[in-house]
């Protein structure tokens, strides 16, 4: 009886979505037209959508005048490594946190909540003095690395997944002889996959975007992301929009296509963390 | 890898015959699994936290031996033009930041909430700007928003309006080109907030009320919109704190200019801290941010509790 939508109103939807997501889009639709045109036609009224003779020189030519191909690989180095350290020590840490019952959890699991109501502005000059002054870590991959591996939302989203995980069936695995560590790699961990899946995405774009990390602890060019990579072109190349838009355009693919395969994870980590929380 | 170092290192073979008792043993073993990333978070997150809360009462510019000079430090923002009207436009760009976002990210969740084909394309489409980088955001709507040439003068001009405003470079006009640009960015990680508890509420309910004669407005203001308002309250505390910590965005779009136009708290803690190395300032400047989180926090749960009795 509810999946009667009258034909009219259908119409009427449809027209409705088409002009939200046209006006919503129009900056990257925008952004993909200019950079495939020189920078004497980005401005041109009326706007050629699609260039008649596009220029895709701009897209070989961002590779030439910053090391862009460099940035590209600093940034998935330091992504990846990120990923993989937050996916272990934040199913690890969700795991004692829901199912192990010890003294004193609480008490740890609600500073782990605390600190994610506690803006970075309030740490960040001091957690840049302790990187330069203690480890002398400043200018390396390695201190972004460790920024962003040990944040408390990840370990909170894995947790309410895992509190999601029935006790019997953890119980039946101690009787049989499983060690809690056995339990968490044989029955914990194949659960949570779906979790896992939303924390990898997660942890993925906001490294990938992360731009003001890059921007304080970063010197060297050689060591640079392509955030950073793309601000240098803007400063640099202030005029060349052509290519500005041609970097941006390709600093967002990697974002598009994990976003596309797993934007249901996405979508869910985004509502269960969200209401659930 | 990690996972299997940790199990053979930290799980010792059961004590046979005592010395440890269960309860003793089942701590240890749920430390064992807190304690990678906790050592991370202690060391990262906590320790700068109460450094912060050391330095807002310190002069210290990151070399010299710190000397405590007490609420100084306090006083000097108190009383610093700069830092009143950072507080100033931190307000006003939050008001305007929740109330249109909720608006329009309600409103979207209603509407992609249809069964209809290809309905996830919308979807998608609307929530691609939230997962988009700052940088590249940043960098086409400068240009988009650019005094003579730009696509919004232009449609402005076209529209009638004579001489329509430099935007990122008018100091005027600067704060709401960036609360466009931040509304634009966030509506659609909303939006699916909302989708999430609209989906969640009973189809009976709805047919009910369709039986009872109730039409699509009723419907949703009388029985959908009081469902909805734990996200409502969810939704307005996350916008207010993320409004209220705005930096990455603002910072791509002017750096906080032209002139201190756009220099909202948190850019403010940013230059007494990168430009002016001043750490006690910018601490206490970041002590003021957290209270005024803190205190929203605090109050939206207060009131969602009394309106959930």
């Amino acid at each position: 009886m509810l999946n009667k939508i009258p034909t009219w109103r259908k119409v009427l939807l449809y027209a409705a979505l088409i002009l939200i997501c046209a006006v919503t889009l129009l900056p990257l639709v925008w952004m993909l037209s200019a950079s495939l045109k020189l920078d004497k036609d980005v401005f041109r009224i009326p706007i050629e959508w699609i260039p008649s003779d596009p220029a895709w020189s701009n897209y070989q030519r961002i590779w030439e005048q910053v090391p862009m191909l460099r940035f590209t690989f600093n940034t998935f180095k330091v992504t990846i490594i990120t990923t993989i350290i937050q996916v272990f020590t934040c199913s690890f840490a969700a795991y004692g946190f829901a199912k192990c019952q010890f003294k004193g959890r609480n008490l740890l699991f609600l500073l782990y909540v605390a600190t994610i109501a506690v803006p970075w502005q309030v740490y960040m000059l001091p957690q840049y003095t302790m990187m330069n002054n203690v480890f002398h870590m400043v200018d390396t991959h390695a201190v972004l690395i460790l920024l962003h591996s040990f944040d408390a939302f990840g370990v909170f989203l894995l947790r309410q997944f895992c509190m999601g995980i029935p006790n019997e069936l953890l119980e039946a695995a101690r009787i049989d002889g499983l060690s809690e560590y056995g339990i968490y790699r044989r029955i914990v961990l194949p659960q949570m996959g779906p979790s896992i899946a939303t924390l990898v995405i997660f942890t993925f774009v906001s490294n990938w975007n992360d731009f003001m990390g890059p921007m304080i602890y970063l010197n060297s060019t050689e060591l640079k992301t392509v955030q950073l990579g793309i601000r240098m072109f803007m400063g640099q190349y202030s005029t060349e929009y052509g290519l500005i838009m041609a970097a941006s355009v390709v600093s967002l693919i990697p974002v598009i296509i994990v976003f596309l395969i797993f934007q249901k994870q996405f979508v869910q980590g985004i509502a269960t963390s969200g209401l659930k929380g | 890898m990690a996972v299997k170092e940790k199990t053979g290192r930290e799980a010792p073979p059961a004590p046979k015959g005592g010395g440890m008792t269960l309860r003793r043993r089942r701590t240890l073993v749920g430390l064992s699994f807190i304690t990678p990333n906790f050592v991370g978070f202690f060391v990262l997150n906590l320790i700068p936290i109460l450094f912060a809360l050391l330095l807002c009462f310190n002069k210290w510019d990151g070399f010299n031996p710190m000397e405590f000079v007490g609420l100084d430090n306090f006083k000097y923002i108190f009383t610093h033009k700069v830092f009143q009207q950072a507080v100033v436009k931190t307000v006003i760009f939050t008001a305007f930041s929740v109330v249109i976002t909720m608006l329009l990210s309600l409103g979207l969740a209603v509407l992609i909430n249809q069964k209809l084909k290809g309905i996830g394309i919308f979807r998608t489409a609307i929530f691609f700007p939230y997962v988009a980088s700052v940088v590249a955001v940043a960098a086409v709507w400068q240009m988009l928003f650019q005094k003579d040439m730009g696509l919004i003068n232009e449609i402005l001009r076209a529209l009638g309006v004579a001489d329509p405003p430099g935007w990122f470079a008018s100091t005027k006009w600067a704060l709401p080109a960036v609360i466009v640009v931040n509304i634009w960015k966030n509506m659609g990680y909303y939006m699916i907030i909302y989708l999430a508890a609209l989906q969640d509420i009973p189809t009976s309910l709805v047919e009910a009320g369709m039986i009872d004669g109730a039409n699509a407005w009723q419907r949703f203001w009388r029985i959908k919109w009081p469902l909805l308002r734990n996200a409502t309250f969810f939704v307005a505390m996350m916008l207010t704190i993320n409004s209220f910590k705005s930096f990455d965005l603002i910072y791509a779009l002017t750096e906080g200019g032209p002139g201190t136009a756009t220099t909202l708290l948190s850019q403010y803690i940013y230059n007494q801290s990168f430009v002016s190395w001043d750490y006690g300032r910018a601490s206490a400047a970041a002590m003021v941010l957290f209270a005024i989180v803190a205190v929203i926090t605090l109050f939206q749960f207060r009131l969602e509790k009394k309106f959930s009795e």
